[in-house]
């Protein structure tokens, strides 16, 4: 990502190309092109809400994230002077409802752009959609289907690290600190298995081995059933769980070890939307967990994170500051924010207009590299590399703590980093 | 884990799903006994039931045990007059005629389940259990010294799931006891036999049949709110408990009460010990298989007796 600066400047010769291409246009077409141009219409931005379905507990919480990020950016002047609408729709937490919302977004409602997917079975569900109808589509979703090559030009995630550069900066840890035989349990779908795959070769690269595999339905509600496979040699339980029933998961989970647990590494996916203190999660106390963004308030907390925890409406527990009993998605929501300022960054880059300056909005974006952190960008520093429409970042490593996450470790952005698998800026819009 | 103490675990894990199963697909078969309506919209009673006991539970506070039992008398019971008042309200009205019933519950299903949704919300609540503590389970096994005592590792399960066993099975019994020593069961039965002849005797066959689809509600209920503190109360929680209530009262023979008990042990342990050995889909294509099993060698089911 050291030539950001050329790509910059490459992108500066090209948008102008455009903007002169886009000149004559409008002189050609006459006044109403030249209105359009200055239209103080809002920028329409459609977010895909998981309102319904097994990913509801993350669509409450990206929404209110979204609403927050937006009254920030609306009250600091809105993007190229026009303020921002969003536009929300349920998909169900289901693939086919997910391009059906694309559509929508696209012909019905006319957005500008589409956002906020969290579960990789709709974003690959609808990223399709997305590239026939020329719709940017911007995912919150961790997964490494962007990256990995399977997406289409129009699809980026630059607010959330993927899947694989996550437990590629997880494995040294887990390896050096907690053991080498490693157990994994996670959810039988897209996400899931990236986390297989990739943290079986992450783990491996470290000297150590999963010598157990279990995949668990994502709609499964009873899960002791699935523990006697852990084999008794395991040293570490690795475990990341999706779905209404993961408290039921992580519960069963310390019935089944009792007081004779191996070390027990988990994503707090396994516990997002669910308090950690509550009955029978006793037994996860000296446990740890990776966080995209730490729950609990830490004591070095930057401002940054105060002013967004403020704005979102989430107190130093991670709870809502309306319901204490309400528990946020902490480690994942602050996607949401962050996109939002990246498009907005980006429309003000390629000088956004409307529906036609969708592929310099996408140019815009890819010429991005280095996102320090700031207010924009609270959850830390990021890289973003432009050909695989990725962003790579900080992780961070909690320990559970007198019933608090306590961060242990944090990781370097280039622990993170992996080869290139796609360059999607080769691909035509 | 070794096959004795896994088998042991698998056994445990299946008796708690075949005893809230047992429940759920008593309700089914009863109705269906009864007043020969298909009741699609059972799974959603049981989600009901469990979103109410939650709701019980969450607005008592205190001891977790008094919002338990509380849950446990009064979910049910709502449950069961929202059934027969539907009852009234829509079959009744459309005279059982079995095709436009199995459209009604249907419809009811939605409507329940997209209520619940529009107030109760999307997320998963938990209820907490009365009690909980973990048991660990010991093993026998044969050593030099004869035949010794293990505690197997991750052999154990908890006070709550022997309670649900317990309960499951109380509550099957007095139902036994209702129909087959009470005044209302003696009714029921008539119904069931010959409902026209049972009104020309003076059985008041309209209230039977409401009395039944709600007695059929609450029972799905009672199985839900045993279930809640396992797992949680969630809107589309009761699309599974419909699906194998189903396969247990075809397999069980449909409208037979000790084939419905039967299937449902026989289901809820094979899909606990199917599910453990080999995995959960397995053990839902065993059971598929079997009901096309029974439906062409027994159509009647196991217990259950021939058409006229």
């Amino acid at each position: 990502m050291s030539n950001g600066n050329t790509r910059n400047s490459m992108i500066d010769r090209r948008s102008a190309l455009i903007g002169m291409g886009a000149g004559v246009g409008a002189l050609a077409t006459g006044l109403p092109g030249f209105a359009q141009a200055q239209s103080s219409a809002p920028i329409k931005i459609g977010f895909q809400k998981h309102a319904t379905g097994v990913g509801a507990a993350y669509g409450r919480w990206y929404d209110a994230t979204t609403q927050a990020a937006v009254a920030r950016i609306n009250d600091m002047g809105g993007i190229n002077g026009r303020p921002v609408e969003i536009v929300t729709e349920d998909d169900g937490t289901d693939p086919k409802r997910g391009a059906e919302v694309i559509e929508k977004f696209a012909k019905q409602h006319e957005c500008d752009v589409a956002f906020g997917t969290l579960f990789s079975h709709v974003v690959i569900g609808s990223a399709p959609r997305a590239g026939e109808l020329k719709l940017p589509y911007f995912v919150v979703s961790e997964g490494h289907h962007v990256a990995s090559g399977m997406l289409n030009r129009y699809t980026l995630q630059p607010g959330i690290t993927d899947v694989k550069s996550q437990v590629l900066s997880m494995a040294p840890f887990v390896a050096n600190n907690l053991g080498k035989k490693v157990t994994m349990i996670f959810p039988d779908f897209a996400f899931g298995h990236d986390h297989r795959d990739f943290f079986t070769q992450a783990i491996e690269a470290q000297g150590g081995e999963v010598i157990a595999k279990i995949a668990i339905p994502p709609t499964e509600t009873s899960f002791t059933r699935y523990f006697p496979n852990i084999p008794r040699e395991t040293e570490v339980l690795y475990h990341v769980m999706v779905g209404p029933a993961v408290l039921t998961f992580v519960k069963e989970l310390g019935e089944f070890f009792g007081p004779s647990s191996p070390e027990i590494f988990g994503f707090i996916d396994s516990l997002e939307a669910v308090s950690i203190g509550s009955p029978g999660l006793e037994f996860l106390e000296g446990s740890y967990f990776w966080e995209g963004n730490p729950r609990h308030a830490q004591a070095d907390q930057t401002s940054h994170d105060k002013m967004y925890r403020a704005a979102v409406g989430v107190d130093d527990t991670g709870s809502s500051t309306a319901d204490s009993k309400d528990v946020s998605t902490y480690a994942h929501m602050f996607g949401c924010w962050e996109t939002l300022n990246i498009i907005k960054a980006g429309m003000e880059a390629a000088d956004y207009q409307g529906p036609a300056d969708r592929a310099k909005l996408i140019e815009a974006v890819e010429a991005m590299s280095d996102m320090p952190l700031s207010d924009d960008h609270p959850q830390g520093a990021k890289l973003f590399n432009g050909k695989t429409h990725q962003a790579f970042g900080h992780q961070y490593i909690s320990r559970v703590t007198d019933g608090k996450l306590v961060v242990e470790h944090t990781t370097s952005i280039d622990e993170s980093l992996y080869e290139d698998e796609v360059d999607y800026t080769t691909q035509s819009f | 884990m070794d096959f004795g103490p896994h088998l042991m675990l698998a056994s445990l894990e299946g008796a708690v799903i075949a005893a809230i199963l047992a429940l759920t697909a008593m309700g089914l078969s009863i109705v269906f006994g009864v007043m020969r309506v298909v009741n699609v919209a059972h799974g959603e009673f049981y989600m009901l039931g469990a979103v109410l006991a939650w709701f019980v539970a969450s607005l008592l506070g205190g001891h977790p045990a008094y919002g338990f039992v509380a849950a446990l008398l009064i979910a049910p019971v709502l449950v069961g007059c929202l059934a027969a008042a539907s009852d009234w309200l829509i079959l009744k009205r459309i005279n059982y005629d079995p095709d436009r019933t199995i459209v009604g519950t249907i419809g009811m299903l939605y409507i329940i389940q997209q209520t619940t949704l529009m107030t109760f919300g999307p997320d998963a609540r938990p209820v907490e259990a009365p009690f909980n503590t973990r048991l660990a389970l010991p093993w026998w096994e044969w050593g030099e010294g004869g035949l010794t005592m293990i505690w197997p590792w991750g052999l154990s399960t908890t006070s709550y799931k022997l309670f649900v066993i317990v309960a499951a099975a109380t509550i099957l019994c007095a139902l036994w006891l209702v129909i087959t020593r009470t005044k209302l069961g003696l009714l029921m039965r008539a119904t069931q036999q010959d409902s026209e002849t049972a009104q020309a005797f003076g059985v008041p066959v309209g209230k039977v049949y409401s009395w039944v689809f709600g007695l059929g509600a609450a029972l799905a209920a009672m199985g839900a709110v045993l279930v809640v503190p396992i797992q949680q109360a969630h809107y589309l929680m009761g699309h599974d408990p419909l699906l194998l209530s189903f396969i247990v009262v075809i397999i069980g023979g449909l409208g037979s009460l000790p084939g419905t008990v039967i299937a449902a042990i026989l289901i809820g342990m094979s899909d606990g010990i199917i599910s453990v050995f080999f995995s959960p889909t397995v053990a839902k294509i065993i059971a598929t298989l079997l009901v096309a099993m029974v439906l062409v060698f027994r159509p009647q089911g196991l217990m259950g007796r021939k058409a006229a």
